[in-house]
């Protein structure tokens, strides 16, 4: 599923000649499309695979001897079929939809007050705060999942979606935290003195100085959330026991897996499917992405 | 308008004094200099009477009402800042109106205003801009347009003029100075320029390294600088400034030069100081050694050495020397100012 980047990181590369001034064209080529094509080749591939498997019948897919494994003869819907009417996956991708945004829009919320405390209030011990919050995202998920099992069972959130709600923030609200205290760092204090001075208070500046000029900023924290949220894998396969309640990265692999039979075209069907909701989600955020990543507030 | 009253008013930032107590009276509807080099205090003052910054010691009253705990809101003032501060996600026109918006003013009364700003400051075709779209001088006049729709009882600047280029400067530092004179409204400006200072000002304040050297008049200033600092500050080119003694009849430079005395001088006399343009070209004066002759057009600028000391005079008359050539000059002595040892004027 990482494959969904592809599709920004060639958006970002692809700007680059109209900033650099190159001679001639020859040069050019070997330089900068040469690579280009290189870097592509090996993001995109698996996306191809991937979408080559989905439709690819049965037969040829089991049978490579006869069957030229980069290319499919006949195309056939039959594992979406078979995902979409005969399994949850509907449902699935529902719940991860669900998580996604929730945790998303959860943990967006508090980093942005955390930040906005953290670097405009400057409060007793604020940089003390701040380290903390980044210490918590080093953290790694594979230790933190089981005290934070037992909380998820006592708050009998266990199999629900709030348990992956409620948890996914752990890992979310320390990133996003930091991005959002860099951006907000690049918005000149001036404009909130002004404010200040013009008779407005902390939310209203927040609200109406603050977030509008760090709205690039809070978009690409919300593709980070949303994109970390839609792969996690860790917690969901923890927390989430029910097959209707499964999200689609751990559904797909649990269910789709029959004993040691791997449903391969199920499998890439229901990868494939899963992606598209981020990669589209992607290609309507790319340049305020791109924007926030390379520059910050002008003028 | 207001008053302002800003009484031993010191700053501390953790263990660094920034500023040992500063006494300054402004009487409504005065426009006020605060001058001095960079570091010395002067936006750190203007941003404790503003509220921006709490005050370590002292007291500030704007409008005889002590402000030391009021917020800034509720300050009364409007603040120019340095780099505009303008709000580049709104127009012009929700710039000059947020302050009211916020105030929760009828929207016939923030047109009202915001459109009477824009005629008075030329912007009634801008207003739909946004600051990205607009000229140095445009944003700059935008700024003051935020500040005059709030009919503040203080104006503050802070160096307002330091981002624009030459030509401009000297076009907006007459436009604020008029606009200042219209509305009469009390007013605190903060420049690292002395021409700025002594052409805008009713009242400058020099400072240097939080403190107040000298406050007064800009040609009080010029004309009767308390001290060496201010001696050399105020004016431009600078007060020739030469250390020396009484001595053999007249003031006997350190370079070896001497030069003629007021009658009554103080024997105490350790820095003798003449302005450039207070040295005339004389046949019976001191002899030097032109070192560098700048014309101006209006006036020459000489470098003279006169022993080894090296003193520039400024002559209406176009001098035709060349370097190494001889010329004689004399200051004027009703314009000598001498200083004691202490570097304080001798009276
Ligand atoms: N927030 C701050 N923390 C520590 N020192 C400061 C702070 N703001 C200003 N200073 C120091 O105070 C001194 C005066 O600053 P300032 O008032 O900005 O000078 P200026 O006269 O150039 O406007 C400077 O030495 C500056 O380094
Ligand atoms: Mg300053």
């Amino acid at each position: 599923m990482t494959d969904a980047a592809a599709a920004p990181q060639s958006n970002t590369a692809t700007a680059a000649p109209e900033m650099l001034s190159w001679d001639s064209k020859s040069r050019r080529v070997v330089m900068l499309y040469v690579p280009l094509a290189c870097f592509l080749l090996i993001l995109l591939f698996p996306f191809y695979w991937m979408t080559v498997t989905a439709f690819k019948p049965n037969a040829e897919l089991y049978d490579y001897a006869t069957h030229n494994p980069f290319w499919i003869t006949s195309p056939t819907l039959d594992h979406i079929r078979h995902l979409l009417f005969n399994t949850s996956y509907p449902h699935w991708l529902w719940t991860t939809m669900l998580v996604s945004i929730a945790a998303t829009f959860l943990s967006l919320l508090s980093s942005t007050l955390a930040a906005y405390a953290i670097q405009r209030l400057r409060f007793r011990g604020s940089q003390y705060v701040g380290l903390a919050i980044y210490l918590a995202y080093l953290v790694p998920p594979s230790i933190l999942f089981i005290p934070l099992a037992t909380m998820v069972v006592r708050l009998g959130l266990f199999d629900t979606p709030f348990a992956l709600i409620l948890t996914y923030p752990t890992f979310l609200v320390p990133f996003c935290t930091w991005l959002l205290i860099g951006y907000f760092k690049s918005i000149p204090y001036e404009l909130e003195e002004c404010a200040l001075i013009d008779g407005a208070s902390r939310l209203q500046i927040l609200r109406q100085i603050t977030l509008p000029l760090a709205i690039p900023g809070l978009i690409s924290a919300g593709i980070f959330s949303f994109t970390l949220s839609w792969n996690e894998f860790i917690y969901a396969l923890a927390f989430i026991q029910s097959s209707e309640n499964k999200t689609v990265p751990v559904a797909i692999l649990t269910e789709l897996v029959t004993g040691d039979v791997y449903q391969w075209g199920a499998l890439m069907a229901g990868s494939l499917l899963g992606s598209l909701p981020v990669a589209i989600f992607y290609s309507f955020f790319v340049d305020y992405y791109v924007s926030s990543l390379t520059g910050a507030v002008k003028e | 308008m207001a008053t302002v009253s800003v009484r031993q008013a010191k700053k501390v930032f953790g263990s660094t004094k920034i500023l040992h107590g500063v006494d300054v009276e402004i009487a409504d509807g005065e426009f006020v200099v605060l001058v001095g080099p960079s570091g010395c205090g002067k936006s750190t003052l203007l941003r404790m009477i503003a509220g921006l910054e709490n005050i370590s010691g002292g007291e500030i009253a704007i409008g005889g009402r002590v402000v030391n705990n009021v917020p800034p809101k509720d300050r009364d003032i409007a603040m120019v800042f340095q780099n505009y501060a303008l709000y580049p996600h709104m127009t012009v026109r929700e710039n000059m109106a947020f302050s009211m918006k916020l105030a929760k003013a009828p929207a016939d009364v923030m047109e009202e205003e915001v459109k009477r700003a824009a005629k008075i400051l030329g912007l009634d075709a801008l207003l739909d801009r946004y600051p990205r779209q607009l000229s140095g001088g445009q944003r700059q006049r935008v700024a003051m347009g935020r500040a005059i729709v709030r009919h503040p009882q203080v104006f503050l600047f802070d160096e307002p003029l330091s981002n624009l280029d030459a030509k401009l400067r000297v076009q907006m530092r007459s436009e604020i100075k008029e606009l200042q004179q219209r509305l009469a409204t009390t007013t605190i400006y903060v420049t690292h320029d002395q021409i700025e200072a002594m052409t805008m000002a009713d009242q400058i304040v020099v400072m240097n390294g939080g403190r107040i050297e000298q406050a007064g008049a800009p040609l009080a200033l010029y004309d009767r600088p308390a001290n060496l600092f201010v001696a050399g500050f105020i004016g431009s080119p600078a007060m020739n400034l030469l250390p020396g003694r009484v001595a053999d009849g007249g003031f006997r430079t350190d370079g070896g030069a001497l030069l003629p005395l007021p009658p009554g001088a103080n024997a105490q006399a350790a820095t003798y100081g003449i302005r450039p343009e207070h040295l005339m070209l004389a046949d019976d004066g001191v002899e030097g050694t032109i070192v560098l002759v700048e014309p101006t057009g209006s006036e020459t600028q000489v470098t003279l050495r006169i022993g080894e000391t090296q003193i520039i005079g400024a002559f209406r008359e176009r001098v035709q020397g060349r370097p190494g050539d001889l010329l004689r000059v004399a200051p004027d002595l009703s314009l000598v100012h001498l200083f004691g040892p202490d570097g304080n004027r001798l009276p």
